[in-house]
């Protein structure tokens, strides 16, 4: 009882730039090990999918956001409190499809790219698709199959960087046998 | 594995270098000469003193947790995960020198060996974990060797290690930083991080900059 009265909603904040730096580090470092930019996107957006599907538990329990009902509210939660919770931005959200599955996230600014400058020979270098990999494992975890990628990035000489989501489908649940 | 064909592959080139050097040579100037003609990039006309954004330590805990995985993965000892992380340590330590040098001391470096590690204790700490140090210490019976003893460091906040791999700190990381900050501003270190009243990061210099310092306070 008392280690949850002692538990804040609010979380500890930091100053970004150790964790810019350490994102940096762990980039320059898969560069290193990897021999081209796609293997380097890959396994970018392999660790952000773990970071997601334990991410999601620490947002719920933080946010005491409930079920969203659809896309749409969904990418206001992701938007103006996941991002602001965790990054401290809120990108925009804009774009959306006439079908209503598929929107863009329009970051003006990201933590991960500050100090950051593409070298000539790392041009299919995705620097932050982390992000990409935080989204759909976080998703995943609440039942949504998502495709997510970068369509523009500020580090590629874009304006701005834009995350473009699609929603492909509702995962069911399999209950374990015997569970409620 | 992957390292090694790269390594390879660099040999080979090397060896077959010698007759095109003249060629390379050429090439490789058109391709600076691109590089500092393209338009200036946006990243270099911003100011170095922004306001402070902050992240949530949730984000940081977890990206560092998947980094200490990733580096497992690669390696077979606790010695050379420590090894890795420190590595990683080094880029960020290097990154961070330059700008807190230009943003706090007006682009002035420390030439003493006490003010170099109070530098540390006091700025870098700041920048990277918002508070000092807990303590600085220098060992009794070596002038060589310094301490910075963090009690409960961020980085280790999260992370429970597992008993069979007892010794691994993953302060590592944060020794690399602090290797780099000394060996950049010409205090050559070895630094490595130990559990002891909490974390301790044990910074051990060369001869020879001690040697200087006294030197410099004989003046």
């Amino acid at each position: 009882m008392s280690r949850q009265s002692n538990r804040t909603t609010e979380s500890k904040k930091m100053n970004s730039e150790l964790f810019t730096l350490t994102y940096g580090a762990l980039v320059t470092q898969l560069c290193k090990d990897y021999e081209n930019d796609e293997e380097v996107n890959k396994q970018l957006d392999k660790m952000g999918y773990n970071i997601g599907v334990r991410l999601i538990e620490d947002f719920l329990a933080r946010s005491s956001v409930g079920r969203c009902h659809d896309f749409r509210e969904t990418a206001d939660v992701i938007a103006k409190v996941a991002f602001k919770m965790y990054l401290g931005i809120t990108p925009s959200v804009t774009n959306w499809s006439p079908a209503g599955d598929e929107f863009s996230l329009i970051l003006e600014s990201n933590p991960l790219v500050d100090f950051v400058e593409l070298p000539d020979n790392h041009s299919n270098l995705v620097y932050s698709n982390l992000l990409c990999g935080v989204l759909r494992g976080a998703l995943e975890m609440v039942q949504m199959a998502v495709d997510v990628r970068f369509a523009q990035d500020t580090l590629r000489g874009d304006n701005v960087t834009e995350i473009r989501m699609k929603f492909i489908k509702r995962i069911e649940e399999n209950l374990p046998a015997g569970d409620e | 594995m992957v390292a090694k064909r790269q390594e390879r592959r660099l040999v080979k080139q090397r060896g077959s270098s010698s007759v095109f050097f003249r060629t390379t040579g050429l090439k490789k100037r058109r391709k600076m000469d691109t590089r500092f003609t393209r338009g200036k990039s946006a990243i270099l006309e911003r100011s170095l003193t922004r306001p402070k954004t902050e992240v949530s330590v949730s984000a940081f805990a977890l990206l560092f947790s998947e980094m200490v995985q990733y580096c497992q993965s690669r390696v077979y000892s606790v010695s050379e995960l420590q090894a890795r992380l420190a590595d990683l340590g080094q880029g960020v330590g290097a990154s961070l020198l330059d700008v807190l040098v230009l943003r706090e001391k007006n682009g002035k470096r420390e030439t003493k060996v006490l003010n170099i590690l109070l530098f540390i204790k006091v700025s870098v700490w700041k920048a990277l974990f918002g508070k000092e140090a807990d303590k600085l210490e220098q060992a009794n019976d070596d002038d060589k060797t310094y301490y910075i003893i963090e009690k409960e460091p961020l980085i280790n906040a999260f992370i429970s290690v597992p008993k069979e791999n007892s010794t691994l700190n993953c302060a590592a990381f944060t020794a690399g930083i602090v290797e780099a900050i000394l060996t950049h501003s010409g205090f050559s270190a070895k630094v490595t991080a130990h559990w002891h009243k909490g974390t301790t990061l044990m910074i051990k210099f060369d001869e020879a900059v001690i040697t200087r310092d006294k030197a410099l306070d004989g003046r």
